[in-house]
């Protein structure tokens, strides 16, 4: 029988883990050990809903609803100080959960803290856009877009940004293949001559190193030439090798040694 | 988009609307001033560009989706093609985000050592900048300076890890090798002679005629919008932000050492090159006291280059050979990788072009679940789109060129 293989996650799997690990914690502590945060999150506990907050590797990081990231968001910037939105991507959890989770990585230059601000959504769910608040945004969710394919309300420019304008898929997901598909094989061939010209030119030499010396259509046979695409299986047919100066040149005359003269003298 | 007549020459550099007089001009993407792979599109009346859309993607290798399935280790190597220019910064912005996921502490040397990687760094890409930009603006002497400057420190990078462009320099939990014998003493010679450089290349930009009037006024970026863009490094620091991460966040051992940041509230290009050149001087000064620095943990005897973790980092070449368990757990670790714990972590480092920050979420696996690289230059080139409107053709070369942007780091 066939092992089976998951479809939804088609990433790289270590090949060994020892059946009694059990994988450590990076420590989370409580967002009171910290006022600038504790302050942070009580201002926007005020106003929206909160899910989880805890204090990881020195930076708060706050659940909220997707419904609510433009006004927290908006609230950061204008109240609590975090000027710059440095970052804003997508974690895939569409095999374990069905959703993926939004992060948006805050800084405040005033009080030289970060936060992370993250919400989960689901799969076909769109995300409001912040592109308003944060212009760096702009370029982000774009690319947010591109990699995850997670559709966002009112971008001004929701198009793919780094793939290109027609690719298949979104790169990001777990369920992309790591091998290229069909259609990235055959992209660039489709894109200019046509579907139906794969069979002409045929699939991509991924050896750049490998000749295939029976192959007459991409490689001449040194020494041996033949016509275009001929064929022949095993043997290496006879193949005279002749020189086109043998038989004498149209206009040009074969230069006789015995007929050529010495000019010495310059008078001559 | 060509579709229908499929090898019919097509014009798509150009394109008349007759209607508006509007000009689409196609910059890029093979422009020798566009840095890299960069396409423009201006729209132009007369000269002036009235609407800029930059597009991306062209040196796109999926380096997040690459980095999903490598374990630890092995992504090192691949961070060295993000900014090429200046690679040891990309490793050791990785390696710092590993090390504070699994809350480890660098021996002293080794921080030592890498702190001088990085500010030779810092130097080689800023030395980079002013011989391209110069060059692209036309000044083709300083070209040639700089580059000769850039070519000892890449000799001295070279002595030290072989490599001159992706060096590959930095280790997870330290750095592998202790710096050669000559290394101190040819670094010393280059910093005292590079204030004598740094003189030589303002003698010739600074109060010429034609670099000012390419420079000053032009690409004005204003405070709000530097950060509503998210620019940091040079580009937000000419903007009247003085943060450097280095000072406001520090990591290593950059608390201990005195350095200045340069700044400016004019936002120009002009303002650009000063902190640049400045930045220059800072980082000569930090070298000079990592020269004293590593002379200090010779005196202490701190000769320790890797940190000692064995669940994640292998034990000293020597340990390996002689002792049993140590040649095991090598052996794992190079096999089956280190597993950090499970948790995330954003780590924002001072890269030569701004903030260079690593966001790891791990599983608990040998492969991060999720890795995005947080590249300055990306957002560097998304405000040409609000920047470049208003200015004319020729300013499009000298912003481009004052952004500093690295397209190994913009498309990933």
């Amino acid at each position: 029988m066939r092992r089976y293989t998951p479809k939804d996650d088609v990433q790289k799997k270590p090949y060994y883990t020892d059946r009694f690990w059990v994988a450590p914690q990076v420590p989370k502590t409580d967002v009171a050990d910290d006022e600038v945060f504790a302050a942070d999150l009580a201002a926007i506990k005020k106003q929206f809903k909160v899910l989880d907050a805890y204090i990881q590797v020195g930076q708060m990081i706050v659940y909220i609803r997707p419904e609510d990231n433009y006004g927290v968001l908006e609230l950061l910037r204008d109240e609590c100080g975090y000027t710059q939105l440095s970052e804003l991507s997508a974690i895939d959890w569409l095999a374990q959960k069905g959703q993926f989770e939004v992060f948006y990585q805050m800084l405040s230059m005033g009080k030289r803290k970060r936060l992370r601000v993250k919400m989960f959504i689901d799969e076909n769910q769109a995300v409001n856009s912040v592109e308003k608040l944060f212009r760096s945004a702009d370029w982000s969710e774009r690319e947010m877009y591109d990699m995850f394919g997670i559709k966002l309300n009112n971008h001004p420019f929701p198009k793919r940004i780094l793939m290109p304008d027609d690719w298949e898929g979104w790169p990001l997901r777990k369920t992309y293949p790591l091998q290229g598909d069909e259609f990235a094989a055959w992209y660039e061939v489709d894109k200019i001559f046509g579907k139906e010209a794969r069979d002409v030119i045929g699939p991509e030499l991924r050896d750049p190193a490998m000749v295939d010396r029976y192959d007459t259509k991409r490689f001449a046979r040194l020494g041996h030439e033949v016509p275009y695409g001929a064929e022949f299986k095993e043997e290496t047919p006879e193949t005279p090798l002749g020189y086109q100066e043998e038989e004498g040149v149209f206009m040009i005359e074969k230069f006789d040694e015995n007929k050529s003269v010495v000019i010495s003298d310059r008078d001559r | 988009m060509q579709q229908t007549n499929r090898l019919r020459p097509f014009f798509e550099n150009i394109t008349f609307d007759r209607d508006d007089n509007e000009l689409v001009l196609n910059f890029g993407p093979q422009h020798p001033s566009a840095h890299g792979q960069l396409r423009l599109m201006l729209h132009l009346q007369q000269e002036q560009i009235v609407k800029a859309h930059p597009d991306i993607g062209y040196l796109h290798r999926g380096m997040e989706k690459m980095a999903e399935n490598m374990i630890y280790n092995e992504f090192m190597p691949t961070t060295d093609r993000m900014d090429y220019i200046a690679s040891s910064s990309n490793n050791y912005g990785f390696a710092l985000a590993v090390e504070k996921l699994i809350g480890l502490e660098v021996p002293r040397r080794a921080k030592v050592i890498r702190m001088m990687l990085l500010e030779i760094n810092r130097l080689m890409s800023h030395l980079f900048w002013l011989a391209t930009t110069a060059l692209d603006i036309g000044a083709m002497t300083v070209f040639l300076y700089a580059f000769r400057e850039r070519e000892y420190l890449m000799d001295l990078v070279e002595d030290y890890c072989g490599a001159r462009l992706t060096h590959a320099a930095i280790r997870i939990g330290g750095v592998p090798l202790d710096i050669p014998d000559n290394f101190l003493g040819d670094l010393k010679k280059f910093l005292d002679k590079l204030p004598e450089n740094i003189k030589d290349y303002e003698d010739l930009l600074d109060q010429n005629r034609i670099w000012k009037m390419r420079m000053q006024g032009v690409g004005v970026i204003p405070t709000d919008m530097a950060l509503s863009w998210g620019c940091t490094g040079p580009m937000l620091r000419a903007s009247g932000v003085q943060w450097d991460i280095r000072k406001e966040e520090p990591y290593e051992l950059y608390d201990e050492v005195d350095f200045d940041i340069p700044w400016s509230d004019k936002g120009d290009n002009y303002a650009r090159y000063k902190i640049y050149m400045a930045e220059m001087r800072e980082s000569a000064k930090i070298l000079y006291q990592t020269i004293d620095m590593y002379n200090e943990t010779v005196k202490n005897n701190e000769t320790e280059l890797m940190a000692h973790a064995p669940k994640y980092i292998s034990a000293p070449k020597l340990d390996i050979m002689t002792q049993n368990y140590s040649l095991m757990q090598h052996f794992v670790l190079v096999t089956q990788g280190m597993r950090p714990p499970v948790g995330e972590v954003y780590v924002p480092t001072e890269s030569p072009k701004g903030e260079l920050g690593y966001f790891i979420r791990s599983e608990g696996g040998p492969y991060p679940y999720r890795l995005k690289l947080r590249a300055p230059s990306f957002w560097h080139t998304g405000i040409l789109t609000d920047l470049l409107p208003g200015h004319y053709i020729p300013d499009v070369v000298s912003i481009i060129g004052t952004t500093n942007i690295v397209f190994g780091e913009v498309d990933r």
